[in-house]
């Protein structure tokens, strides 16, 4: 049998392997997607304070890191069973909504567009950050530098540090903002409103104004029918810091609605022994391998997933785009995996919108911004969407609040079974007669990038990270082609 | 184009979280000047490339590479000793190259047991015939590999040279674009220097000290109210400033939180963590009617706190793995 390996998956946050093996006639046989790392955070997490702990898990990934400062100060909320002044929830909804912006800067401009806007059939050196810069002007280049420039900024301003924030205490946080301040954050969030509607103007007119990109999009390469989960509000709007997870089927009836601290009744994980990352599915559906439809308990978060699971967007502009793009790819749920990067695009325009809404806000720079602990701790569940979908942070402690157990489900890790599933499809229906040249590999990988894994996020149970190997392998098991990437 | 060569230069990551590759993309409109003058021949986090792209360099074509991230397993090992070879510079970025880092903490347990918890003992987990990753599967279609994954987690020098340090959790925008700058320029300082400044992070952080340090008790952050304006250490909150390299401007401590020692250890300083215990200890004060035990009773989690980002590289290491 054939087998094709990529190694590393590059422009991925983490390492990342590929085999796909092929039969004697040269078609796909079978694709295995392997995470070869693996870091150990729920054992030594163990035996420290949990108060510590929203300084140690964003060390999990550093793509991530306020996903995972935020999930675990939530977390800590409920552990020591405080709730934070309203001042401070804004705040940090405020500061989580400039994240979630400035993290779609780096997926659209460093890692997805180069895909789309420079082209997957162009060369390897030119597929990145400064080809895309080549492609569209140094002005523009300009001003997505000086706008993630600025997001770093305020990021920093807000939790001390742009990556591995410290901002965050159990009940609310270390450091509140002036009136002036808030005014200032309010102007620049008017510019970042500004820029996701041109970023979203790009994505039409290099990609969506092009039929042969649209088709690529709307094909059958890269679809798959499956389930979708993400956080919602009480109308069931998306909302990436709070609220409660709400989980659609493949036709997007509402199959589940609960509360954060209820997930272990909806969600399971299963081991296998290729990978060390874990395959979560929904519990009351079951796991059925890696497969897609209505039987099989795989489903999908981040930007598509949520999108698909919710109502709609709670901001207005953002809900017209949402508008736009189910229109045009003909209805909700959408399956179509590559319309992950238009419904980032959407996201990136409700974060701006919500920054915004909040920056306006007079409560958010009040001066109550904490209320400190009184209770005795035992366990604490804390969700919030990361960027790269649903992340659950679980503490459980002694009565002194030293940490006994950790379980984490974190973002990547939810879609695996789905990027793995869409790996093989993508290589099925691309190498047929087992000579797949580098441009098909590179289709091959935009399958599973428009995930926008994040590798270091999955594996945070060792070391972390995505080069990758494609191998192909005849039906002998010999290695035909060794593509690495 | 000029017609002078321009330089090449790799970054790569081993056992980190990808936030060292994050903070080079923030040195923002200094990429355009990098790319000006220097080809990024080697990232895998941002371009496409081969590894077998790097295995064909002559030995030491690589003007300079960043490596961020631990040593962790067979795969790190080696990458680590072939970029070595390619590079004339190797610079060991952010607190897990330099010194082990977070990760460095799964020093306290081993491999198997940090694996038997994720895999075996977690509450999501379903797996009741007991499937571990495993080194070698023979898969239906043919055979697939794992990395072994070692029980301690070692420090890019450990295994290779290491030319210069640039410290850090992850380093901060403003150094990474000083040692981009001294790349780009070849005014590297002396081999074997630290990037970053050379005192201790108290130098640089604005709090007060109102008193003469005495403490009584300590207060964990979360759990006491904070003066902004005072030392931290004076409010009975551990602060590794005392026993930390200064270089990142206080960021930590300017959100009124404490800093936790990711620059590691000042100049002339071995081992950061019995350097911040001598700090701390020389400076506990137990109120009538208790004793230095009493006080020292109310820090929960020493090694955790004072070894936080370099317990790989501290004499301490490891803990014994018992045969």
């Amino acid at each position: 049998m054939n087998k094709i390996t990529i190694d590393p998956v590059t422009r991925l946050e983490g390492h990342g392997k590929i085999d796909i093996f092929l039969n004697d006639g040269g078609e796909v046989e079978n694709a295995y997607f392997q995470v070869p790392e693996f870091r150990g955070f729920e054992r030594f997490c163990e035996g420290r304070p949990a108060g510590e702990l929203n300084r140690i898990t964003p060390r999990i990934c550093g793509v991530c890191p306020w996903a995972h400062h935020m999930a675990s100060t939530k977390c800590l909320d409920d552990l020591y069973k405080v709730e934070p002044p309203p001042t401070a929830k804004k705040l940090r909804e405020m500061a989580y909504s400039i994240y979630s912006f400035y993290d779609k800067i780096i997926n659209f401009y460093f890692l997805a567009a180069p895909d789309f806007v420079v082209g997957s059939d162009a060369p390897a050196a030119e597929r990145n950050i400064v080809g895309l810069i080549n492609r569209v002007g140094v002005e523009i280049g300009k001003k997505v530098i000086a706008t993630y420039k600025d997001s770093q900024k305020l990021l920093e301003l807000l939790g001390g540090r742009t990556i591995h924030p410290v901002w965050g205490l159990p009940g609310g946080v270390s450091k509140g903002i002036t009136d002036e301040q808030r005014k200032e954050i309010a102007e620049k969030c008017r510019e970042y409103v500004d820029f996701a509607q041109y970023s979203i103007g790009i994505f039409h007119d290099l990609v969506l104004a092009e039929k042969k990109h649209v088709d690529v999009i709307v094909g059958d390469v890269y679809n798959m029918k499956s389930y979708y989960m993400g956080l919602v509000d009480e109308d069931n709007k998306v909302n990436f810091y709070d609220g409660h997870i709400r989980v659609v089927d493949p036709d997007g009836k509402e199959f589940a609605r609960f509360h954060p601290r209820d997930y272990m009744d909806h969600i399971e994980e299963i081991v296998l022994p290729w990978t060390y990352l874990k395959f979560p599915y929904l519990k009351k559906v079951g796991w059925k391998g890696i497969v897609d439809g209505k039987e099989s308990g795989l489903y999908r978060v981040a930007p598509l997933g949520r999108l698909n699971a919710s109502d709609g967007m709670a901001t207005p502009l953002a809900q017209k785009e949402h508008d736009r793009m189910y229109d045009t790819l003909g209805g909700k749920p959408a399956h179509h995996t590559l319309a992950f990067h238009w419904a980032r695009l959407v996201e990136l325009l409700y974060s701006a919108e919500r920054a915004l809404e909040l920056a306006e806000d007079a409560e958010t720079s009040g001066a109550c911004i904490r209320n400190v602990p009184e209770n005795t701790p035992s366990e604490g569940v804390g969700v919030v969407e990361a960027p790269r979908g649903t992340l659950f942070h679980h503490f459980w402690t002694d009565e002194n609040g030293i940490v006994r157990k950790v379980n984490l489900i974190v973002a990547t890790g939810n879609n695996y079974g789905a990027m793995c599933y869409s790996i093989k499809r993508a290589a099925s229906k691309l190498i047929k007669d087992g000579k797949p040249g580098p441009e098909l590999l590179n289709m091959v990988e935009m399958a599973f990038r428009a995930y926008d894994p994040c590798l270091a996020c999955a594996t945070h149970t060792l070391p972390g990270h995505t080069p990758l190997i494609v191998t192909i392998r005849d039906s002998k098991g010999e290695a035909l082609e060794v593509v690495e990437r | 184009m000029s017609d002078k060569a321009k330089m090449k230069i790799g970054i790569y990551w081993a056992a980190s979280c990808g936030g060292c590759d994050v903070v080079t993309t923030h040195i923002n409109e200094k990429i355009l000047d990098l790319i000006e003058v220097a080809d990024i021949v080697f990232w895998p986090c941002a371009m496409d490339f081969k590894y077998d792209d790097l295995r064909q360099m002559a030995d030491g074509e690589m003007d300079v590479c960043l490596f961020n991230g631990a040593i962790r397993n067979s795969d790190h090992e080696e990458l680590a000793e072939l970029i070595r070879k390619k590079s004339k510079v190797l610079i060991a970025f952010g607190s897990c190259a330099c010194f082990g880092g977070i990760p460095g903490l799964s020093n306290v347990t081993t491999a198997e047991e940090s694996i038997r918890r994720a895999y075996l003992e977690e509450p999501t987990t379903l797996n009741p015939e007991k499937v571990l990753p495993r080194l070698e599967v023979r898969a239906p279609e043919g055979d697939l590999t794992l990395p072994r994954i070692w029980d301690t987690v070692h420090t890019l020098k450990q295994v290779v040279d290491v030319d210069y340090f640039v410290p850090g959790c992850p380093p901060t925008a403003e150094l990474t674009g000083s040692a981009v700058d001294a790349i780009i320029s070849g005014k590297l300082p002396p081999a074997g220097s630290v990037i970053a400044g050379n005192k201790a992070l108290c130098d640089e952080c604005d709090k007060v000290k109102k008193n003469e340090m005495r403490m009584i008790e300590f207060k964990a952050p979360w759990e006491t109210e904070i003066d902004p304006e005072q030392c931290l250490m004076e409010q009975g909150i551990v602060c590794s400033g005392p026993a930390t390299r200064s270089g990142c401007g206080a960021q930590c401590t300017k959100v009124n939180m404490p800093c936790r020692g990711c620059f590691g250890p000042p100049d002339g300083v071995e081992d950061q963590g019995a350097a911040l215990l001598g700090a701390i200890a020389s400076v506990v004060s137990p109120p009538a009617g208790k004793s230095i035990d009493d006080v020292f009773s109310g820090l929960r989690d020493p090694l955790g706190l004072f070894y936080r980002f370099s317990l790989a590289d501290s004499m301490l290491r490891r803990t014994k793995i018992s045969k």
